[in-house]
Formats: structure tokens, sequence, C-alpha cells
């Protein structure tokens, strides 16, 4: 019969399946972008310092910040904030320490995760230095102080009062994966962590 | 006509309408057949707008069965009914697209009216971060400084129907965790390995722990109680066995009970200080296995094929004492093995991999005493 | 069936070569209902194990294996495939078409099905077992499994491809293969709800191939979609998963409201209600699925705006599934009905169905689903929707088409014990779910606190009965393929359609000269 429209039909129709995979795949970019510009799932960027120049320290509103850590299973460090809290000015730069010490006698390398909540603080939580930009490498028994350099942006929404910063320190050894770390460029925080 | 259809049904509903509203009435009093009973003003809420919604669609439900019912009844072959004719009227089709659109909304504005109420942790006096792992769950003051692991205290015995079960069977916990009743808490979760959820009905409180990630959410508890709850999420094996327990108690019992917490830190450390014989090694290494190492080794350390190893006559217990130990503490990456250095004391490691090496089938021979875990520290 | 066997292939290759959409829709059915038993069997382990507290006849592990392989195949293995042999069977002769657009297709897809089968069955026996990560797959769990997970994989890829080929012919067919003068507005509504189902099929399934096939390089090629140590995200799968998986209940559904669809107007000896508002209805439902999926995870802490967003969004599925409901009751109203086994199977459709509904519409508003989320509430929810909706509807169809296909009546009198035993098992099963639910007890686990042992006991006793009364239904079919009181070609006297045209039971060939349709 009409084999010929069939065929067409077939193809075009195979097409958008093999359009909708794609699509399954281009939801990976698509999801960064919107937890990027809405902070949906409550990871924190780097920001530049030119952004934070200009914001006016609001010496009326104090922001009680928490800082919590927590080590992945597979990593056998030991690693702690140096202060569990501060309580900040919207503006105001801020610097905290942790310290992390490696409990084994081999090098290993790690990665720290940021995670903030609430997530919708996370956009105004501005990070000009951290350890988390790179990854960490501790010699055996290597002991280390790392600081988090950060300001509150005077813009977060008035009815939040607490934030917590918690980190997830991660083994970055073990079958060292390539390709999907977007959010650490390696080289570029080398230039910038002076 | 339908117009007619129309009426009865208005009226079916306003009768089954009055009727209906006794219902939740009676769910209050038989727990069984709804929620448990609420203890903070978020889960009296969320109960009484849950027995709304109920109701509503319970009445919608019956109306249009009724309906269905009495056709079935009237409007069969064998009483004679001819067929009409009939297929389509606009404005009948228009009605009952408005109609439930407007029901819609009408559940729509208290249910949007809570969820804004349960998402503002703002004002909160304290925070407890909760920490997912398979199959226990972690619990830090930030405010206190107390951190312990809390798992399930239920006897493998009543498990595997050797003992009767008790009245709190698969709800208990080794150590609760203790809140303070009439004050804000606010609470972050994550996890270690796999996604959790952390729920109390009680309190109507669920959400997922999710590793290298970070969750909020508060409650504020009326009562002192003991309250229930399990997680959530498949998250593996023990999931069915990782409980959750609530001890609300007055501001000033919890005080007291922060206190005691910081005495024990202190009698901990006096223990991993103190030369254990075998015999107390072996007893106390028993109890411990029993709790943190029998759901994936087996009571007999047999292990599951192809799924967790077994102990019995594995190389790493009959092998080098600082392997041994190094695989407890630390665990092993890439498999459901976890660092027990965290959850452990010194004191219970040493016994633990004692037990391990001379029980089990292992005749090791060496004991590990706490003092040199607390060096590998 | 056997008597047109005089112009083609007999034996194994008839079977296995075959192009004739009607082998093809008949070993699809086959196909599903194997699936059916071996679903059905696995059900019967999770049910064994919880009829009462404590760890009786399986370990946890194997224990989740079940309730992941058990949604699995039902899914994939016994609903889907059941459907698309329905459609491979009525479609052509619904629309007055020779074949299928695209035979040879036809027949790969069919038997892509047996080794994909096999193969998330084989799963269970290797070391460290079957999948154990609940049928939605969620990372980092479904990244601990072993090499169990790597079938399931695998499974799934071949499935979808089979699906995604189906769904391709089923346009095609319905698109360009048409009887002259069967207009679009003119199709059977089961004809409109295959080709709105077979678009939903395209456009989901291969997201949910995606989905997987990053799940598959997270665990063995270095990448890290969902590891949150390489930057991912694990709630990014759940997303990606229920984009598909939201759309995939709409089609393991919608073809079952076209079946009632036809049946009800048959029986009511009127035509069907609101045709058109049915058809748009239909393809509002297929709309609306593609904007509500994170109504699934109303609990991994999204901002508040994308919760009330999600919760509007899903409200308003109600608005379309109500219009269809009230046009199967105004169908029924003022008729001339009669109760054979089809009628009665789809007045329980509608009725087990809409209960379902309506427990999907508390689902949805987010403030008490964080109550009834991941408890035996939803479990109740969706096997009223499933079972009650698409296994149901699926009955509705055998017994309207057996006849057609047979050439024989089934026994009416086997049909109702079938009827009655089915819907009390059924009903015995999930109904007490849903207050354990809210009482508290959560899904997925093998063991369970004392409160919940009543309810428990009876789901296991309503399980048992619904799975071995399909004992009857397979004596019923066996009887009828064999033989029986002869069928007209007509079958049933309020039925309306091409399908009717042609003998009883349809000849091998069928429509090789396009009927006219005025």
């Amino acid at each position: 019969m009409n084999e010929q429209t069939n065929k067409k039909t077939a193809t075009r129709l195979l097409l958008v399946a093999v359009a909708m995979f794609g699509f399954g795949y281009a939801l990976v970019p698509l999801y960064d972008l919107l937890c990027d510009v809405t902070g949906l799932n409550g990871k924190t960027q780097r920001a530049d310092v030119s952004e934070i120049k200009n914001q006016k320290i609001i010496l009326d509103r104090l922001v009680k910040v928490e800082f919590t850590t927590m080590v992945n299973t597979n990593l056998p460090w030991k690693f702690k904030a140096l202060q569990n809290k501060v309580s900040v000015h919207p503006g105001e730069l801020t610097t905290v320490k942790f310290l992390v010490r490696n409990m084994t006698d081999m090098a290993i390398t790690g990665q720290a995760i940021p995670s903030v909540a609430p997530s919708k603080a996370a956009n105004h939580f501005k990070k000009i230095e951290c350890f988390c930009f790179t990854q960490q490498t501790l010699q055996p028994g290597e002991e280390k102080e790392m600081a988090v350099q950060f300001v509150v942006d005077s813009k977060l929404a008035p009815e939040i009062d607490t934030i917590t910063l918690a980190y997830t320190f991660f083994n970055s050894n073990k079958n060292i994966k390539t390709g999907l770390i977007k959010k650490q460029p390696v080289a570029v925080a080398a230039n910038n962590s002076k | 006509m339908l117009t007619t259809c129309l009426k009865r049904i208005k009226s079916s509903i306003q009768f089954l309408g009055a009727g209906l509203m006794l219902l939740p009435g009676l769910a209050m009093a038989e727990y069984a057949l709804n929620f448990q009973r609420p203890v903070t003003e978020i889960a009296r809420e969320v109960f009484e707008l849950h027995n709304l919604i109920l109701t509503i669609v319970i009445v919608i439900f019956i109306a249009v069965f009724v309906v269905m019912f009495y056709s079935i009844f009237a409007h069969r072959k064998s009483r004679g009914h001819k067929a009409a004719n009939f297929h389509e009227s606009t404005t009948v089709e228009v009605i009952w697209t408005i109609i439930p659109f407007i029901i819609l909304v009408s559940m729509a504005i208290p249910s949007t009216a809570t969820l804004l109420k349960m998402d503002n942790t703002s004002g909160s006096e304290m925070t407890v971060k909760i920490v997912g792992y398979q199959w226990k769950w972690q619990y830090e003051y930030l405010d206190h400084d107390i951190s312990f692991f809390s798992s399930l205290s239920t006897p493998r015995a009543q498990i595997e129907n050797k003992e009767k079960k008790g009245e709190n069977y698969l709800l208990e916990v080794d150590n609760p965790v203790v809140l303070p009743v009439g004050k804000k808490i606010r609470f972050v979760l994550t996890a270690n390995d796999v996604i959790h959820s952390w729920w109390v009905p009680q309190l109507a409180v669920k959400k997922d722990a999710i590793p290298g990630f970070i969750n909020e959410m508060w409650t504020k508890i009326d009562e002192p109680g003991i309250y229930r709850g399990q997680c959530a999420e498949l998250c593996g094996k023990d999931h069915g066995f990782m409980p959750i327990v609530i001890k609300a108690v007055s501001e000033e019992d919890f005080n007291k009970w922060v206190s005691l917490q910081k005495d024990k830190a202190v009698s901990a450390a006096a223990d991993s200080n103190k030369v254990w014989t075998k015999t107390a090694l072996l007893k106390k290494g028993k109890k411990v296995y029993e709790k943190s190492c029998q759901a994936c080794h087996g009571a007999t350390g047999a292990g599951v094929p192809g799924a967790f190893p077994a102990i019995t006559g594995s190389k790493i217990a009959t092998g080098p004492v600082k392997d041994h130990l190094a695989i407890v503490m630390d665990g092993k990456a890439g498999t459901a093995m976890q660092a027990f250095k965290g959850q452990l004391s010194d004191a219970d490691l040493a016994a633990v991999v004692t037990f391990e090496r001379n029980g089990l089938g292992n005749k090791a021979g060496d004991i590990v005493q706490p003092s040199q875990v607390k060096a590998l520290r | 069936m056997s008597e047109a066997a005089h112009h083609h292939p007999t034996g194994l290759s008839r079977w296995l070569f075959t192009t004739n959409h009607k082998d093809i829709g008949t070993m699809y059915l086959v196909f599903a209902f194997m699936m059916a038993i071996i679903g059905g069997l696995m059900s019967l382990v999770i049910r064994a194990e919880l009829f009462e507290p404590g760890l009786q006849l399986v370990d946890p592990n194997f224990f989740n294996q079940m309730t992941t392989v058990h949604a699995l195949v039902m899914v994939f293995g016994f609903v889907m495939p059941a459907f698309v042999g329905l459609a491979n069977w009525m479609i052509p002769l619904m629309i007055g078409a020779p074949d299928m657009a695209l035979p040879r297709m036809n027949n790969w897809s069919f038997w892509l099905l047996p080794p994909a089968a096999t193969l998330l069955i084989i799963s269970l026996f290797v070391p460290g077992g079957g999948p154990a990560a609940g049928w939605t797959l969620y990372p980092p769990l479904s990244i601990q499994g072993g090499m169990g997970m790597d079938f399931t994989i695998l499974t799934v890829h071949m499935l979808g491809i089979s699906s995604i080929l189906g769904s391709i012919n089923i346009i095609a067919t319905i698109l360009n293969m048409r009887a002259p003068g069967m207009a679009l507005m003119k199709m059977p509504l089961f004809v409109w709800t295959w080709l709105i189902t077979a678009f939903l099929l395209l456009a989901a399934i291969p997201v949910f191939a995606g989905a997987v096939t990053m799940l598959l390089t997270d665990r063995h090629f270095g990448t890290q979609f969902f590891d949150a140590a390489g930057g991912g995200d694990p709630v990014l799968f759940q997303h990606i998963f229920w984009f598909f998986g939201h759309p995939e209940v709409y089609i393991l559904v919608l073809p079952a409201f076209g079946v009632i669809s036809q049946v009800i107007p048959t029986f009511a000896r009127k035509p069907l209600f609101g045709y058109s508002s049915m058809v748009f209805a239909t393809a509002a439902i297929a709309f609306l699925s593609f904007i509500v999926w994170a109504h699934h995870m109303y609990t991994v802490g999204m901002p508040v705006a994308g919760e009330l967003f999600f919760m509007y969004a899903t409200m308003l599925i109600a608005v379309p599934t109500g219009v269809k409901v009230f046009n199967w009751v105004a169908t029924m109203w003022r008729g001339s009905m009669t109760f054979e086994a089809p009628m009665l199977f789809a007045i329980a459709t509608v009725f087990t169905f809409t209960m379902g509904g309506v427990t999907g519409l508390m689902l949805a508003l987010t403030p008490v689903d964080f109550q009834y989320h991941d408890t035996y509430f939803v479990v109740a929810h969706f096997h009223y929707v499933i079972v009650g909706g698409s296994v149901l509807g699926l009955f509705t169809a055998v017994y309207y088409w057996l006849p057609k296909w047979t050439g024989h009546m089934y026994s009416e009198v086997v049909g109702k014990w079938h009827f009655w035993l089915t819907m009390i098992g059924i009903n015995l099963t999930f109904f007490p779910q849903h207050f354990s639910g809210l009482a508290g007890m959560p899904r997925r686990i093998p063991d369970y606190a004392l409160q919940f042992a009543e309810f428990n006991m009876w789901s296991t006793y309503g399980a048992f009965l619904a799975v071995f009364s399909q004992l009857i239904f397979f004596y019923l079919v066996w009887k009828t393929v064999k033989g029986g009181e002869k069928a007209t070609d007509q079958v049933w006297e309020g039925a309306e359609g091409l399908e009717w045209t042609v003998p009883s039971p349809a000849p091998y060939h069928t429509f090789e000269t396009p009927p006219k349709v005025s």
C-alpha cells in the first residue's frame, strides 16, 4: 500500500525518540542551570571579589551561620570546624577556619562538597575563598587548617535568621572520576587562591 | 432529564455530607484507622486538613456512585428500560468541569497556608543535625556539642520469632533523641551513604536525608512523651529496621540530660585507659557484634554469599590485627562496610575485634586492648 | 484462529517470523499473561512474608529484590505488553486496515521482549542477587547493587526499545492506514487513547533510557551524574525518572480508559456520552502528565514555590479525569443495560479506578503528602489505579473481544465467578493498606510493628485469593479457545464498529480491500 508514507512517518517518529533521549541528557545541564539560578539544591557557588565589594554592611541585622562537617565513610580523615557558629551582619566579610587531618599513612586526596540550608539562602551565600574550590591532598598524618571566606548577601530574604553550611569531605582517590566536575575548576582555583 | 438527576445528586450530597461529618470524629477515637495523635500545632493542622479532604472526596465519591448504581438498578434491559439516545450536553459538561475546579480551589487554599507555615524555619532556638546511615541514625546537637548514634534495640531473637515480641517491637532504639518541649527546634538532615528519610508521624515531619546535601525542617513539640517513627525511604537491606524514637521532656529535664551526656563522655575515656581481660572483652564484644555487625555478617559469622562476606575463616579476621582494626574502624570503600570508629568507643572496638578473632569459629588467639585502638585514632 | 490457518506457515516458524498483526497481538497477550503469573507469584512471596510480624520466609535483601522485580515485571512485562497486544489485534480491525503499518518492525518489537524478561529473571540468580533498590532505582542505592542491577538496566533498555518501536508502529498505523471515511474524530475511543498513549511512550521512554544509561556509566565508567562527591546530585535522577515515571502511569491506564469507553456504550445500548470531550480530556491528561512529576518527591527539599507549582498542576489533573468518569456514568444513564462479564469488569474498573483517583488527589496536596509519602497509603493508591484501572481494564477487553478472536462464546457463569472472586481478592488486599498507611506503616519494609498486624493479615488473604482466582480466568480462556458455543459476527447486541463486521473468529487477513465508512 502506501509503504513510502509509512516509512517516512516511522523515520520522523524515530527522530522524536532520539531527540527525547537527548532531552534526558539535556536535563543534566538544565538542572544545574536551574540550581545555579534558584539555589534549588543548596549548592553554593564561588563568588567574585567584585561581587561583594560594593556590598553595604547592614549593621542592624544579624544572621546566625552554623557550620557542620561530615566525612564520608570512604575517607579516613578527621574534619571539623574550629567554630560551630558565627553571627554576621549581611555584607560583612567573615573568615572561618576548619581543621582536617589525615589519619592514615598514605597520601590521600579529598574533595569537600558544600551545601547550604535553607536552599533559598544558597544564592546569597557568597564564598570568595574556600578549600572546597579545589581538591585537597594530605600527606600521611598531615594536619591542615583551611579557611572559608564568605559574605552573606544583603539581599538575603528577611525571614531567614539561621543558615547552616555543611561540608562533606569525599575521597577523590578511588577511581578518580573525570568529566563532570564543573563546579570546581582546579586550574582556575589555583590561580585565585591567594 | 439530567436536571432532575443533578437535583437528586445535590440532595444526596447534602444528606451524605451531614452523615460524613461524623466520620473524622469517629476516626479520632480509633487511631489505627487514621493518623496517629498529633502533638504539634503543624501536625494538628495537617490532621485537620487530611480529615477535611478525606470528607470531601468521600462525599464526591459517594455522590457519583449513588448515581451510577441507581442507573445500574433502574436502567437495565431486564426491567424493560428502553435506551435513550442522547450523547452530549454542553451545559452539563461545562458544569462538571467547573464545579470540580471550584472544589479544587477550596482544597488548595488551606493546603497552601499550611505549607507556607511548615516552610518557615525562622525563630528556631536550637538546631539538631540528623545523619542517616545504613542502617542507623546519628544525632548531633549543634548547640550543645553532643553527638551519638541511635539504632534498633529490638533483640534479633524477637525478629526471628524465637522470643515473644515486645510492645514496641521494631520501634525502639538504644539512644532516643531527647528534645525539649515548647521550643522551636530546627533539624538539618544529611546522609552518609544513600538517601534516607526521617519521619515521625505524630510531629508530621518527614524529609529526605541525602548524601552530600543538607535539608532542613522544624518542629515545636507541645507535650512531653515518647514519639516513634521510621525511615521512610528505601535504603537497602535493613530499611525496615532503623526506627526513630523521640523523648520529649521539659526544658529542665533536657538540661539535666545534656549535663549527663557530658559526664558519660568522661567515663568512656576512663574505659579506654584500663587493661581488659580476654573474658571481659569477649563478653562485651559479643554484644557489640550483635548490635553492629550481625545484620550483615550473620549470627554465626557466615555472611550472605555474594552480598556480605563471611567473618568465619576470613583473611581479615585471621590475619594481622592491624588490618583487622583498620577495616572495622575505617570501613571499606565502595561497599556497605562502614567506618565504625565514629560510632563505637575504644572499648567497643577492641572488644568486637577480639570477639571476631576468637569467636565465630575463628581462633587467632590474640586480643586487642582499648589503648591500642585509642592510639590509632 | 486455527480454522483460518490454510494460507500461512504453521508450527514454530509461523510464530517466529510472523508479521501478521493478529499473530503478534496473540503473542503479546500470551507473553503478558505469563509475566502476570510470575509477577503475581512474587507478590505472594511479599504478602506471605508480611502475613505476620517477624522475619519468616525470606531475608530482607531478597524481600527488596521481590518488591523491585515484582514492580518491573508487572509494569514493563505485563501491563504494557498486554495493551500493545490489544492494540495490535484491534487497531487495524477498528480502523479498517489490513495490518499494522510496519509489519516486520512489529515482529522485532515483540521478539525483544522474551530475552529481556529472561535477563531480568536471571538477575535474581547472579551473585549479589537481583535489583533491590525498588523499581524507581534511586541512586546512590542503585549504585551499590551488584551485577543484577546491570542486568536490570539492560532489560529496561530492551523493553524500552520494544515499546518505542511498538508505539511508532501504532502511530503510523493510525495516521496512515485508516479506511476511507474514517476521520480522526470518528475513530473509536480505544484507537484515540492508544494514539495519545503512543505519543506519551515516544516522549517518556527515551528519557528513562537516558536516566538508566547515566546510572550505568556512573556505576562503571566513572561519570558522576548522581554522585555528590563529583559535583552530581542524586535528586537529579529522581527528577529525570519521574519526568518519565508520571507519564508512564498514564501510559498504563489510558488504553484501559479506551476499552471502557468501547464497552460501556455497547452494554448500555446507547452512544458514548461526550465523545469529543473524552478525546480532549485524554489529551489534557497526557499533556498535564509531563508537568507534574515532582509531586512524587515533595520530601526531597524543594523550594516552596516549586512545591506549590507541582501541587496546583497535579490537582488540575482531577478535572479531565473527573470529566471521563462523569461521561461514563452519563453513558449508562437511561441506557438499556445488561451485565455480561465485560460490562461487569468495566463498571468495576470505573469504581476502583475512581477510588485510586481520589486518593491520588489527596496525595497531590503537599502538606498532607508529607504524611502519606512512602507509606502503605501510596501502595494502596497506586494498586487501586493500576490493578483497579489497568488490569481490570485488560480483563474487560479480553472478555469483550475474546469471542471475536476465538469464534466461541466464553462461559458467562465461569466469567462471573472470576469477576466476583477477583473483586473480593483485590479489594481485600488493597483496601486495608489505606489504613496501615495512615497509621504510619512505611512501604518497602519486610517486617513491621505490631499495630499493623491485623490489616497486613487481611491483605495477605486477599492477595492469595486475587492471584489464585486467575486460574479460573486461565481455565475460561483455555476452554473458549478450544471450543464452545459459536459466536456470531456481531457478538454483542449493542456493539458498534468495524471489528464486528468481520466474521468470528476474525480471519487471518481482514480488510484487504478497505471498507467504506459513512
